[in-house]
């Protein structure tokens, strides 16, 4: 479905719409406050963008050091081509060592390749350890969110949903008390787990290790305490230098979340003693992206969500619109590099109002990108008819001044004197939620040649 | 048939674009002209404390009018002359037996003063799940290791190694567990500690 028709059905309960705005614009305030508190912001931006387009000009290379950095220091790495071979390659570790029941903490790469309930069609317990994934796995759905994946949903819903799978007091929905009960569960969890497995914010070439953020130390329990651990990612998360994360820790919570730093920002660089330490390197269509000129600058994102928190289509239409693991801007970008046909309406979520590049700490031009995503879909036919029509027609009128100017007469007149139900009808999809402006007697070039006179 | 990593590196390589340089990190980074006072304000508000100190007597002092440390019944702690230790490491069978600790007091490296952060690696913790299972986390830092920011902490840092030379684990930890996940009101104390604080010691 179009990322339209399902925001239909978001819009329609006007009051929680207007909540889910002000909540993430909380964020984005924090956001802003927080950069602003530091004069370098702008240096620390570019300095990151520069160091991610290095990394992907010699991405070959830095996996290579990677791995042979990583293998030295006892890390087993495996390799992906797509989502099926890395579920396949999670599965099986997990299957040799006879594990029952995993504790997860956040991943988008795990989103996006189906791997908890593939895992669990192999009678694999999984336990998203996250507090907000806990919650949206419980209610089977989807983050909305890559940094807040339970936004959508209020503290009167999750106190319901804890009373049935944890039994909390009935009616009991204080952010406290179901924080608490969360933590005895999930320790619970951490205790009885096999094996973890976290994301990767980011890898180092140079040592052959991985950096994690979390503000819950959840990824930190999973890691420590069963003696597998499985760490997935993408293979653009890579940095060539240790000193490099200096400046990405320092941009990432505070685009994120307004905070200077996440609570852990913890560096795994071998196994533990007596325990294994595995590294999946993901492709699923990366190495393809970065062929694209155009696009290929949406593989260094960071995954902070600023771009998600700062955007007006989807602060008022909610992440499930997107129907994509990563929603908002950067997701409206990596959603039709995926699927084109299946993501062809995300481009158009935006109004082209330039903010996501704003924030973005690592200067991807997103509007730029979603622009240029409009026309390659419809040079690719999947912009829906009446679209690819209209914008036929527009493009006939700009072309003739004289159609352009009659256009205009006959616009005024009708906006003034035709019946409502001629303009407000359902060919007129712009006007469904708005009302037209009052139409103006005179045109602007008529008003400029009175004015020369 | 190719492997699979054979596969994606020819991609990546016949992918990637022309080489762009890497860039120095250098710039006009924030200075603090009271940076312990920034250090322990920035920890008080992310609901931690911070504490400069002359003396393992005078931390000890300062723990014993904490009401977390005054109810505590198992406490391991790392740093020699500091706390009471009750639990010790080396008796457990597996880092799971941490669970219910009361307190963890151990050393770090360096502290951050833009952000409360100090950095702590397991080199000299047989179970590092110690700084996540514990219910509060005290830590002790030489003064001389607060660093304005992350760029002078990595500067300073060396990745720690054990004794016989395989990597260890390092974390940089500003506060306490925290989340906001539910309609984003903050509650500290998530699946980690609940509470930290962080001993400058001269």
């Amino acid at each position: 479905m179009s990322h339209a028709t399902l925001a239909t059905e978001f819009v329609a309960d006007r009051k929680r719409a207007a909540w889910h705005d002000s909540a993430l614009w909380f964020v984005r305030s924090k956001r802003d406050k927080c950069a602003q508190a530091l004069p370098e912001w702008e240096s620390l931006r570019e300095i990151a963008s520069q160091i991610k387009q290095h990394t992907s000009s010699r991405l070959a290379e830095y996996l290579e050091e990677f791995e042979r950095n990583a293998t030295a220091n006892g890390i087993q790495v495996h390799w992906a081509r797509d989502a099926a071979e890395h579920n396949a390659i999670v599965l099986r570790l997990l299957q040799e060592r006879n594990v029952k029941l995993l504790a997860k903490s956040k991943s988008m790469l795990t989103e996006e390749c189906h791997l908890n309930p593939y895992l669990e069609k192999h009678g694999i317990e999984v336990v998203d350890t996250d507090l907000g994934e806990r919650i949206v796995q419980w209610r089977n759905e989807p983050p909305s969110h890559i940094v807040l994946p339970a936004i959508h949903i209020k503290k009167e819903e999750v106190g319901e949903l804890f009373h049935e799978k944890l039994g909390t007091i009935a009616g009991e929905f204080q952010p406290e008390y179901l924080t608490e009960a969360a933590r005895v569960h999930l320790r619970q969890k951490f205790l009885e787990a096999d094996a973890g497995l976290t994301g990767v914010n980011f890898a180092i070439a140079e040592t052959g290790g991985f950096v994690v953020c979390t503000n819950e130390g959840n990824a930190d329990l999973g890691a420590s305490l069963p003696s597998l651990h499985i760490a997935s990612m993408g293979i653009e998360k890579l940095i060539p230098k240790l000193h490099h994360l200096g400046v990405f820790l320092r941009l990432l919570a505070r685009s994120a979340t307004g905070q200077p730093i996440t609570t852990y920002s913890s560096h795994f660089h071998a196994p533990r003693l007596g325990g294994e330490l595995h590294v999946v390197l993901v492709d699923n269509g990366r190495s393809k992206l970065l062929a694209s000129e155009e696009f290929r600058r949406s593989l260094n994102c960071i995954r902070c969500g600023a771009c998600l928190n700062t955007c007006p289509v989807y602060r008022r239409s909610g992440g499930h619109s997107y129907e994509s693991p990563v929603a908002g801007p950067i997701g409206s970008v990596l959603g039709p590099a995926r699927d084109a046909a299946k993501n062809a309406s995300l481009p158009f979520a935006c109004t082209l109002c330039g903010s996501c590049t704003d924030v973005c700490p690592v200067k991807i031009p997103l509007h730029h990108q979603l622009l240029a995503w409009r026309k390659e879909l419809a040079d690719e036919k999947l912009v829906p008819a009446d679209k690819r029509f209209a914008m036929k027609m527009a493009g006939l009128l700009f072309r003739s001044p004289w159609l352009y100017a009659t256009a205009g007469r006959v616009g005024r007149f009708a906006l003034r004197f035709a019946p409502r139900w001629l303009v407000y009808n359902r060919l007129n999809g712009w006007g469904r939620q708005r009302e037209l402006p009052p139409a103006p007697k005179k045109s602007f070039r008529q008003l400029f040649r009175e004015r020369k006179k | 048939m190719p492997t699979s990593r054979e596969q994606i590196l020819t991609a990546v390589r016949a992918n990637q674009p022309p080489a762009t340089p890497v860039p120095q990190v250098k710039g006009t980074w924030i200075e603090y002209d009271d940076i312990v006072g920034q250090f322990c304000g920035l920890l008080k508000s992310i609901g931690s404390a911070g504490y400069l100190v002359d003396s393992l007597d005078q931390i000890n002092a300062t723990l014993a009018e904490l009401p977390a440390y005054q109810s505590a019944t198992r406490i391991c702690s790392l740093v020699p002359g500091v706390g009471d230790s009750s639990v010790h490491l080396d008796s457990l069978a597996r880092a799971h037996e941490l669970d219910q600790l009361d307190i963890a007091i151990v050393n770090a490296e360096l502290a951050v003063a833009e952000n409360g952060a100090v950095w702590i690696s397991d080199a000299a913790i047989k179970y590092r799940a110690l700084l996540f299972m514990a219910e509060h986390l005290i830590v002790v830092v030489p003064a001389n290791g607060l660093v304005p920011h992350m760029h002078a902490a990595y500067d300073r840092l060396r990745l720690p190694e054990f004794a016989d030379g395989r990597k260890a684990f390092g974390a940089f930890i500003s506060g306490p567990s925290k989340t906001a996940d539910i309609e984003q009101s903050l509650v500290i104390g998530a699946q980690g500690p609940r509470s930290s604080a962080v001993f400058l010691l001269r």
